[in-house]
């Protein structure tokens, strides 16, 4: 009896034991944005579905994760089975075969459902190469008391013209507000997001058919004529320095008037627990000039062709950019919290549509973006606030920083654009274009 | 004799030296304080220094999202390995150069500390194959290792720099009285040189447990230090400054405290010799 009970609770712990070694770990590489951090915690319905899966997360700052993947990526490192990346890297990384198509999702994920614009981003030859997760365009969020004292009213979609003057109307610098608040630090993910696309809707490209660069044009002058003279006229001190988050934290403390930025923050504005303007805030889509200001990011999960797990690695990402998990964060955290961006259901959704303010200029947003047609001229690249080619990320922070010093006055804009294209010219002939 | 100095200089230089060491403390002090303010305060212009709501939320929000003892645990075996291992190795290199130089020893010192001259990333994807191969990718010893390699040379030198105090007539003598190498380096050169040592292993846990480059590129989860755990509250979009600031606080808080208690010893060591 006791040789037995002894046997039997050694094959128990034996096999308490060997439990977590027939699990697979799924090691997630991500960014730290809340929709992010709020999907780590809500995992257990997953879990429990899968008990042979643990997810082990791995959140890096942007720019860290950037390198970090792409060197562990580019050497076949495998430390990843799931990675979040933009839809800028997605085509880049799918054509140099780094990614694994996402086919056979199972029945219930409805791939059809994905946005338009949002699916033609991630894929390559008809095939997805990346799930989006959320999604994103730009707009512009405005103080509708501040519009209101002005004695304007604030249309559907204005012109430049209209934005420009609403911003001079609205500065009060002695109160410490000012009428337009646009990035101005150095990056091709910061000022170069905005100036690339506000460049495309001016007419103004970043290449000819010819991958010649198409800084010296007319387009180009005009859209940063405008942009330093209205900063310097009615935006903040020291916007040279102003990123996504900087601009966030200025509006939010009630002293912008207006703030063109990515849709991602109607959310952060429209909160009371951050933003004493919570109660005061417009939406209206982007301006227009020749074209439309079109802006198109999402963040979304991939599977490195490195990867050991490659069917789990699956079955998570076809749970966590599922509608099931958009219902599932609207039931524990409220619709107003969902990750946004990604599915025509959502924006049919009539509880989403209270919940959320900003949904339909979204939607109106992210529909609107071509990137295959960002601006009038015909463009030899994808992309609406970046250019889908490799060299773009060393190539748009260089050409930012002479923006930036145009912003700071420490160039003129004729020299910012001089520079701009000099060293557009030198890296595009560097980098072996035209391919 | 020792100099008068007047009371009028003496507060002069008091002052001054408060002045310099707030400066210098002052950005760990900002951090600390905004560590316990919310996202809202954090960001406040005018900045906000003493009279804000007072919260402890970052610090539950930190620990509720990340394994803080986990990563401190990697900081600990990492660096505190990395500068044992170094030590075992510069001891003997630094003996060898200080009592036992060749022609070359000179040239040799100054391309060891020229490595350290060399960028980090141009080295990274050989590395980054090397450890791939050797399956170290995420490994305590695999990090270890690299933290030791690129530290080794400071450590080589310092204690040369300690060990060419130390008169030679002494170890001379142990080796008339019969040591063996082995004996005159453990238990008369050592001993001699404990306050160099025990500075060497103190700068070198420091600049390890500070080290954000490899750290970062050759570990993920398993290995990783405090660096990945900072790196994580960095956000590109929304407001994090105040949970950043209690991540970083509760990162360096132990090497702070460390420093703190040891600094008698680190400033004997690091001014050995300098008095002749």
């Amino acid at each position: 009896m006791s040789m037995m009970l002894r046997g039997l609770m050694g094959a128990c712990a034996m096999t308490a034991l060997a439990a977590p070694a027939w699990a697979e770990t799924l090691t997630i590489a991500t960014v730290n944005n809340g929709d992010m951090i709020r999907m780590q915690k809500m995992t257990k319905p997953f879990t429990d579905a899968n008990p042979d899966i643990q997810l082990e997360w791995v959140t890096l700052e942007e720019n860290v994760l950037r390198q970090r993947v792409t060197t562990d990526i580019a050497t076949k490192g495998g430390q990843y089975d799931i990675v979040t990346v933009g839809n800028y890297e997605v085509p880049i990384w799918a054509k140099q075969g780094w990614l694994l198509a996402l086919e056979d999702m199972g029945a219930d994920y409805d791939a059809a459902d994905i946005l338009p614009p949002i699916a033609e981003g991630l894929s390559l030859d008809g095939k997805l190469y990346a799930a989006p997760f959320y999604g994103e365009s730009a707009m512009i969020m405005y103080r509708t008391d501040l519009m209101e004292k002005a004695g304007l009213e604030m249309p559907e979609r204005p012109t430049w013209d209209f934005i420009y003057d609403a911003a001079r109307k609205m500065t009060d610098k002695s109160a410490e507000v000012y009428g337009i608040c646009l990035r101005g630090k150095a990056g091709w993910g910061e000022n170069m997001a905005f100036l690339t696309s506000m460049g495309a809707s001016y007419g103004a490209p970043w290449f000819d058919m010819e991958w010649k660069p198409q800084f010296t044009g007319e387009a180009w002058k005009k859209a940063l004529t405008d942009y330093v003279a209205i900063m310097n006229e009615a935006g903040p001190p020291g916007a040279s320095s102003n990123g996504f988050n900087e601009n966030l934290a200025l509006f939010q403390t009630g002293k912008c008037g207006m703030w063109i930025d990515a849709t991602v923050a109607a959310s952060f504005v429209s909160n009371p627990k951050d933003s004493t303007v919570a109660d005061k805030v417009g939406y209206a889509l982007a301006p227009e000039g020749e074209k439309p200001q079109m802006w198109l990011w999402a963040w979304t999960l991939a599977i490195p062709s490195s990867t050991d797990a490659p069917d789990a690695a699956k079955k998570f990402v076809a749970w966590a950019t599922s509608k099931a998990y958009t219902e599932q964060v609207a039931a524990e955290e409220g619709w107003a919290n969902v990750p946004p961006g990604t599915r025509t259901s959502l924006y049919e959704n009539p509880a989403y549509q209270e919940a959320a303010p900003f949904a339909k200029p979204t939607l109106d947003s992210i529909m609107s973006a071509d990137l295959k047609n960002p601006t009038t001229a015909e463009v030899p690249y994808i992309g609406t606030q970046w250019v889908g080619i490799p060299e773009f990320q060393a190539l748009g922070t260089a050409v930012g920083q002479q923006f930036s010093a145009a912003l700071a006055g420490q160039a003129s804009v004729d020299q910012a654009l001089q520079m701009a294209q000099q060293i557009a010219e030198r890296e595009m002939a560097k980098a072996g274009y035209p391919k | 004799m020792a100099r008068k100095i007047s009371d009028t200089r003496r507060w002069g230089f008091t002052i001054l030296a408060w002045g310099v060491a707030l400066l210098i403390f002052f950005p760990i002090l900002w951090t600390i304080l905004t560590s316990f303010k919310s996202e809202a305060d954090a960001i406040a212009s005018p900045p906000k220094f003493l009279f804000f709501d007072w919260t402890t939320q970052n610090y539950a929000e930190v620990q509720s999202r990340s394994p803080y003892f986990r990563h401190f645990m990697n900081s600990v075996i990492i660096s505190v390995g990395s500068t044992l291992l170094g030590l075992l190795i510069a001891i003997p290199a630094a003996w060898s150069m200080a009592f036992q130089p060749a022609k070359r020893t000179k040239d040799l010192l100054m391309w060891m500390l020229s490595t350290k001259m060399m960028p980090a990333a141009g080295v990274l994807i050989p590395m980054y194959l090397l450890f791939r191969s050797w399956g170290l990718l995420d490994t305590r010893m695999g990090i270890t290792v690299v933290l030791m390699l690129i530290n080794l040379p400071i450590i080589t030198w310092m204690l040369y720099t300690y060990f060419r105090e130390i008169p030679s007539e002494i170890l001379e003598a142990a080796r008339m009285d019969g040591a063996s190498l082995k004996n005159e380096i453990l238990h008369v050169l050592t001993p001699m040189a404990v306050p160099g040592i025990a500075s060497t292993l103190l700068l070198n846990v420091i600049l390890a447990w500070n080290e954000a480059f490899w750290t970062l590129n050759l570990t993920t989860s398993k290995a990783a230090p405090l660096t990945t755990f900072i790196a994580s509250y960095s956000s590109p979009e929304g407001l994090f400054y105040a949970k950043l600031s209690a991540a970083s606080t509760m990162a360096i808080a132990p090497i702070l405290i460390l420093g703190w208690f040891s600094q008698k010893q680190l400033v004997r060591g690091l001014t050995f010799g300098a008095v002749k």
